[in-house]
């Protein structure tokens, strides 16, 4: 089947923020899916609140609304885009297929109705058969690259009835179909009719049920709450007391109070397939997924290999046999999706776990472990085209109707970041916890899994790092991240490879594998450093150790990675290069997607054009996330554009810049200096002409751009030199003193005594944090000297390298960010933000607002006079990222960072001018004079035109319980969104929801806030009683809001008796809690009204500024308008250009 | 302890040995055979044992081989029939429930020699580029220019009739009964409803895989194994309801006692016939064949079926080929390989015979082909009738 010609418009819904268990994955699938579609020539739109997209670039899609993916929005994007479409719309097939689901949702024959209609219709409304352009035709929804949240929305929207409403049609997946597989009930049904096994369970929606079910089935058993992400608030429970808690807290969680109780298969064997079927019910297996973990981890925090290792050809047919039958009974007529099986090792009883109708964590890893895009496949097959009909990408010569086969070995290991969420329960179970992930690519599995530890960047050297050896077993039995540390620990230290397996419940081979490397080290050990030969140099690096990791077992100490690397060249030890190709070489393949090993034959040979290497960021963490792969791909784009070879290379499976469309060449590679310096050897080795980039990755290619400059990389842009210079406090401090400009009083310590001194002589309070760091990892703001000494013997390392830092911390202060370009002669200054939430907290979990609402003209002029004489005297060349305080009029200089920041990407879709994009031009030579003219002759900052743009970040709370959810210098927030309107208020509001706080529109609000705060509490609270809310407050407070003459029910604060504030959030009386901290004295209150408040899901507000946009925000939402605007319409409206 | 694989263009890959000849002690191992690839990523054991493989080394594309061990249940016939094994990394123990001996054990017992540890991958580019070449595996490394010259001299495959050489050396009733015949494949169609009446089907035997007659089984077949050289008259007064030509070794041309079996048989009887059967098939009625480059041998190809224009996901394991070209007006062009639009399937236009390249019955491979099996079934109900 060709081309469905009777679609003209397809909407894609994208997944909004990144949070755990739904990360840059999706913006590489649907960035995919968009293209792909407007390739096609259909006419896209997107709607997606993340800001730090790829896929939302205005270039993506013809229409981009950077909207709350909630219901109420999407209503009016469809109403507004069929309104658009006018006499041309032709009503597409929902109504009729939802009908049919009502009738027989029980009898799978709903999609084929709709489906047959779907054609007849369309064929009716395009006579002509050339439907191929914008105008008339069906309005399609394709909800299957957006992760859970599009799924779930699309079943919002057909449940609520919009799609008939609008005669919209599903595409992709249909309504049954998501339904069937995604509802427990429905898809154990399912799999009995076509006669596959599942773990025995049963749907609970109260505790007692639970409970007898679980003693029928005895413990341990899982349970799994009903449509939730990333399996939120699922656990394992091994008594009748755990099961009431982790039940209790499901039922909360489910937005259907639904859990499932089902059979343990802990410790069985878990494998994933990710499958692909076109209208024809052409049906092929993608790739095979087998987990280094048991079941028993979530499947986002387990180690996964591909292809399957430990499966004969009966067991993985047999498998793929299910697969199909899976896909093709749930009916899920198009496009990707994953099956997960259990393999009980003993016996071989296979059994189905799940299935995601649609595309996934799982298949984002499947395409870059294969090289086929599933997601730009799908997108294709969603609208008609069948498997034979579109091509391999990678080998051009063969069709896209096949299953790859690989000759290498992927291993996945995911990141997790317990240090940010002191108190979190570090063991792993059905809940993911992991905020990133990376890949590696070996030629085997040995080689796989090494490249994959160093691309962690734990910043661990050796084995030994933080292993408690009395407690050996228990971290090999329990899940944790440190798992495969005491793994390597239990093989170095003797273990048998049979234990490991008993403790473990891992497959023996993939432990085998460990073992042996565990036995080369001591090999190499042994001979030592002086007389190791080539061969047995070769042989270590075959087994993927880094020179490092050798040098530290060779014992050499001083400049040990350096040493080993001298003594590879001097022996002729060097990395290939081998290609991704899909066919293990059985074609030729087109497309350079890279990977090193230490094989015999080279196949990459560098060409002769002028080269660009841009270096990525590596895994996804929190502090460094999308926006810095954004930003990559954005360099890699302007410079394809000017002429240049560009090279990526980047370790991180999920994103757009290790999609091998993004740049000419993609190395899929560790970022660390041995790897880096690889890539660029080789490349070099052509002798065309070369230049790296580092100042877009974030901090990972930062820390590596001193060395590389030192052997011999020519680092293009803003030099190593200055990037240090802005980092060495010294340095930095000394010249920001020359330039005049006021900054809070600094120290350096490397010790508690120093810590001590430095502290009291910049005056508390102080802010305390390690020096080169993003995401402000262990910082505190400390206010008396007992906070210092904790923090120094607790919270970090520190050496003389890595001094800690302390700052006077700027109490009441309004925090600014800048982002600037500048070129070496100009500056243009791109954005101010104002931020929301007072200094102090971490400006990725501040929101922010641009342009500024309330600074003066005159702070904004000496903002832009630092920010100038800042960039200038830093001779920056690209972007720079500057953090302002403004505190009663004084304009404090926080930091400067010359290189892409977060807020890049939310900036360049404010302004409609793509910051990475001339950065990346300024840095081989091109001026700001050329590239913005306009904007140069007219010195304003770049225009946001009539709207505002309100960012804010999104936190992971509910997957941390019993952390406290108190923001404060240490970045926590995993993800932002985005929300524009044409008030501050609006945008706010927009923003809120977005970031899933929904700001009330009627109800009560509570206030306590602080001493400094009482001062202007009451006109604020003032605003909310004219809008009809209840006050209530405690003492301090509600005394403040009597005395302006508001009634105030009074409340306890906690430690007063009861009932106090937490009870009266438990029981739903509270719809908005307003709390500004009070420094040191109440901070157990505080802890357990913001636990209370993130349990309960009520919007907690910690500053009076941003009580005041939710103010705004709340008034915008009683009138009840919903409006949206797409990028491309704002950007045109102001005459901007991409 | 080294190996070495040394091809007759003089290229040498030296590796470590593992199976036969790998043990210091014991004699050195030498084998010669037609150097060839397999992309699949399951199913080593089924490779090994399979007939069809007789005189070649095979180059395993998949870097970790022999991970899950052996088992009695997974060969394909009586032996390993392959000459040597190329490949990435040899698994020193197996892991697996079903595994009973060690692939090593298992190859060196049946006195396969395994090099490993080499550039599989680079190998694999020099046959692509190169075409089929000849190679020798030693673990004599010592004198290199002698393995090569060994290499040249070896008869080349084409011209050769293989299959009379691995064939039964007498006929034989299948017996199903047998634990390991049982396929263990849950969701395979059972025996059909309407399937009560068991069918007796005569296969020849060129160097049959067993799965072939355990799938036969599954369709209620009796089947007689024949060997290759069984005359047509002796076939037929077996009374068979249809008559099965198997997948073999080498080149179908030299063999002109099967190619002139089927034009005895055409049109008398059902006839189904797969790869090497296949190939004969396309000679008996008046077509060629000839050499691919390289050949196709995995488990990944997609064959169109021109019929229902679906796609199936195939085994393949062949070299030579049947010219579309070549066959007259009453052969039905069925199936295309979609990689290079070779021909994958045929019938007769009138007469019941029917025949694809690639291995419905997998084993190892995928099993979207298993169809072919009851076609030839309700071909032979239809006619009975």
């Amino acid at each position: 089947m060709p081309r469905r010609n009777d679609i003209a418009k397809i909407l894609v819904i994208g997944s909004g923020p990144i949070v755990i268990g739904q990360s840059a994955e999706f913006d590489y699938s649907g960035t995919q899916a968009c293209k792909a579609l407007k390739a096609e020539g259909y006419e896209v739109v997107l709607v997606n609140s993340n800001p730090a997209s790829i896929m939302t670039d205005p270039e993506v899609a013809d229409r981009t609304y950077v909207e709350p993916l909630t219901l109420a929005y999407l209503e009016e994007i469809l109403r507004v885009e069929t309104e658009m479409m006018g006499d041309g719309f032709v009503a597409g097939t929902t109504a009729d297929s939802s009908a049919a689901l009502r009738n027989d949702s029980q009898k799978g024959k709903g999609n084929d109705n709709g489906q047959g209609k779907g054609n007849d219709n369309g064929q009716g409304g395009n006579d002509n058969g050339q439907g191929i352009g914008k105008g008339r035709g069906i309005f399609a929804v394709l909800p299957t690259v957006g992760g859970q949240t599009a799924l779930n929305l699309a079943v919002d929207l057909a449940d609520a009835g919009v799609l008939e409403k609008f005669g919209v049609e599903l595409i992709g997946a249909k309504l049954e179909a998501i339904k069937k597989a995604e509802d427990r009930l429905l898809f154990k049904d399912a799999m009995n009719k076509i006669g596959l096994d599942m773990p025995k369970s049963m749907l609970v929606n109260n505790t007692s049920s639970g409970l007898e079910f679980a003693a029928k089935l005895g413990f341990p058993v899982v349970i799994r709450p009903s449509f939730t992400l990333g399996g939120s608030g699922g656990g394992i429970a091994y008594n009748r007391e755990e099961l009431m808690e982790i039940l209790a807290r499901g039922l909360d969680l489910s937005p259907v109070h639904e859990c499932l109780i089902e059979e343990s298969v802990l410790g069985w064997k878990e494998y994933e397939l990710e499958v692909v079927r076109d209208l024809k019910d052409n049906v092929v297996i993608i790739c095979s997924i087998e987990n280094f973990d048991a079941m028993g981890v979530h499947t986002g925090d387990s180690i996964t290999v591909a292809p399957a290792q430990t499966l004969t050809d009966r067991e993985y047919q047999r498998m793929r046999d299910a697969a199909i039958a899976v896909i093709r009974e749930i009916g899920v007529e198009t496009g990707g999706s994953n099956v997960q099986f259990a393999v009980n090792p003993q016996n071989g009883r296979m059994t189905v776990i799940e299935m995601n109708p649609r595309v996934s964590r799982s298949s984002a890893l499947a395409s870059k472990a294969t090289g086929f895009p599933i997601a730009k496949i799908a997108a294709r097959l969603a609208v008609g085209y069948t498997l034979d009909e579109l091509q391999n990408d990678i080998t051009k010569a063969t069709p896209a109707c096949f299953e790859p086969t690989i000759d290498y070995v992927v291993v996945k290991i995911p990141k997790w970041q317990f240090e940010k969420f002191p108190g979190s329960d570090e063991t792993l179970g059905p809940q993911m916890k992991s905020v990133g992930e990376v890949m590696a690519i070996g030629r085997t599995f040995k080689e796989a899994l090494m490249k994959a530890v160093r691309s962690l960047e734990t910043g661990k050297k050796g084995t030994d790092d933080g292993i408690d050896p009395r407690r050996l077993r228990q971290r090999l039995v329990t899940p944790s991240p440190e798992r495969l540390a005491y793994l390597r620990y239990a093989f170095d230290t003797g273990m048998s490879v049979r234990d490991a397996a008993r403790y473990t419940g891992m497959d023996p081979w993939f432990l085998h594998q460990m073992k042996q490397i565990a036995e080369e080290l001591k090999v190499v050990a042994e001979v030592g450093i002086e007389k190791i030969d080539a061969q047995a140099l070769l042989a270590a690096k075959r087994m993927g150790l880094s020179d490092e990791r050798l040098a530290a077992t060779f014992g050499v100490k001083e400049d040990g990675a350096a040493k080993v690397r001298a003594l590879r060249k001097k022996l002729g030890v060097k990395p290939v290069y081998k290609l991704v190709d899909t066919c293990a070489a059985e074609f030729e393949s087109l497309t350079p997607y890279m990977y090193s090993c230490y094989d015999e034959e080279d196949e990459a040979a560098p060409t002769a054009k002028k080269k660009v290497i841009i270096l990525g960021s590596g895994p996804n963490r929190i502090g460094q996330g999308i926006e810095f792969d954004y930003c990559c791909c954005h360099a890699a784009f302007a410079l394809r554009e000017d002429g240049f070879e560009t090279i990526m290379v980047n370790c991180n499976p999920e994103t757009v810049s290790t999609d091998y469309d993004t740049s000419d060449r993609l190395y899929f590679e560790p970022l660390t200096l041995e790897d880096v310096l690889a890539v660029y050897e080789h490349e070099a080795s052509g002798g065309a002409e070369i230049g790296m980039i580092v100042q877009f990755g974030g901090q990972t290619p930062l820390n590596l751009s001193l060395p590389l400059k030192a052997a011999g990389v020519p680092i293009i842009g803003t030099s190593p030199e200055s990037i240090d210079l802005a980092e060495d406090r010294k340095r930095f401090g000394k010249l920001i003193t020359e330039l005049g400009i006021p900054q809070p009083q600094g120290a350096m310590a490397t010790s508690v005594e120093e810590a001590l001194a430095g502290a009291r002589r910049v005056t508390y309070p102080v802010l305390v944090r390690p020096s080169y760091v993003l995401g402000g990892r262990a910082m505190v703001i400390a206010y008396d000297d007992a906070d210092v000494v904790r923090y120094m013997s607790t919270a970090i390392e520190y050496s003389q390298e890595r001094p800690v830092l302390i700052d006077h911390f700027l109490e009441d202060a309004q925090e600014v960010d800048v982002d600037a370009l500048c070129d070496g002669k100009d500056v243009i200054i791109a954005g101010i933000m104002q931020h929301i939430e007072e200094a102090g907290v971490h400006s990725g979990d501040s929101s922010c607002v641009l342009p500024a609402v309330d600074l003066t003209p005159e702070v904004l002029e000496t903002i832009r006079a630092y920010t100038r004489k800042l960039v200038m005297s830093l001779n920056v060349i690209g972007l720079a990222n500057l953090q302002f305080a403004v505190q009663r009029g004084t304009v404090f200089v926080i930091e400067v960072n010359p290189r892409a920041s977060r807020t890049v990407p939310y900036v360049s879709k404010a302004t409609g001018i793509q910051l990475a994009k001339i950065a990346s031009r300024l840095m081989t030579g091109r001026t700001l004079k050329e590239l913005l003219p306009e904007e140069l002759a007219s010195g304003k900052d770049l225009s946001t035109g009539e709207h505002f743009f309100v960012k804010s970040p999104v936190f992971p709370w509910g997957k941390f319980m019993g952390v406290d959810p108190v923001l404060g210098p240490e970045m926590r927030s995993t993800g932002e969104v985005t929300g524009v309107a044409r008030t501050f208020g609006e945008a706010f509001a927009k923003a809120q929801t977005a970031a899933g706080l929904h700001l009330p529109v009627k109800g009560t609000v509570f206030f306590s806030v602080n001493t400094r705060d009482k001062e202007s509490v009451a006109p604020l609270a003032r605003r909310f009683v004219e809008m009809g809310f209840k006050l209530v407050a405690t003492h301090g407070t509600a005394d403040v809001l009597e005395d302006a003459g508001m009634q105030v029910e009074r409340v306890f604060a906690v430690k007063e008796g009861r009932p106090n504030v937490v009870d009266l959030i438990k029981s739903d009386r509270i719809q908005l809690i307003v709390n500004t901290p009070s420094g040191q004295m109440s901070v157990f209150d505080e802890a357990a009204i913001r636990r209370a408040a993130v349990s309960a899901r009520v919007a907690t507000i910690t500053t009076l500024a941003a009580t005041r946009a939710a103010a705004d925000g709340i008034e915008a939402l009683q009138k009840g308008e919903y409006h949206v605007e797409s990028l491309q319409e704002l950007h045109a409206s102001r005459g901007g250009s991409f | 302890m080294r190996a070495i694989l040394a091809l007759e263009d003089g290229r040498l890959f030296w590796g470590k040995a593992f199976g036969a000849g790998s043990n210091a002690n014991g004699p050195a191992v030498e084998r010669v055979g037609e150097v060839v690839f397999n992309t699949s990523l399951t199913g080593y054991q089924e490779i090994f044992t399979d007939p069809s493989y007789a005189g070649q080394i095979v180059v395993l594309t998949n870097p970790h081989i022999g991970n899950y061990g052996t088992s009695p249940s997974d060969a394909e016939s009586g032996r390993p029939y392959i000459e040597g094994l190329v490949v990435r990394e040899f698994s020193p123990v197996s892991s697996n429930w079903r595994s009973t001996e060690v692939a090593d054990e298992y190859l060196e017992r049946n006195g396969v020699p395994v090099i490993a540890e080499i550039d599989t991958r680079a190998v694999v580019r020099h046959l692509r580029a190169n075409g089929c070449l000849r190679g020798v595996i030693s673990t004599a490394v010592e004198d290199t220019d002698a393995l090569v010259a060994k290499a040249r001299a070896h008869k080349k495959m084409d011209g050769t009739d293989l299959a009379s050489v691995v064939t039964t050396k007498t006929s034989y009733a299948w017996d199903a009964s047998e634990p390991k015949n049982e396929t263990g494949d849950a969701l395979l169609p059972g025996v059909d409803a309407g399937a009560k009446e068991t069918l007796h089907v005569v296969a020849y035997d060129f160097g049959i895989k067993q799965n072939i007659l355990r799938m036969l089984t599954r369709e209620n077949c009796r089947v007689t194994v024949v060997p290759a050289k069984t005359t047509a008259a002796e076939v037929l007064a077996m009374a068979p309801d249809g008559v099965f030509f198997s997948n073999g070794p080498g080149d179908p041309e030299p063999l002109e006692y099967a190619v002139a079996n089927v034009r005895e048989l055409q049109g008398k009887v059902p006839l189904f016939g797969i790869c090497l059967g296949h190939q004969i098939f396309g000679l008996a009625l008046g077509g060629k064949t000839y050499k691919l480059k390289f050949g196709h041998h995995g488990g990944n190809h997609p064959i169109k079926n021109l019929a229902t224009g679906k796609v199936e996901i195939t085994a393949q394991n062949h070299n030579f080929n049947v010219d579309p070209e070549s066959l007259p007006e009453d052969v039905v062009r069925t199936h295309t390989n979609l990689n290079d639009d070779t021909l994958a399937g045929l019938k007769h236009a009138t007469d019941p015979m029917f025949s694809v390249q690639y291995h419905p019955e997998a084993s190892p491979g995928p099993h979207d082909s298993h169809y072919l099996f009851r076609d030839f079934r309700k071909m032979m109900e239809g006619w009975k009738k």
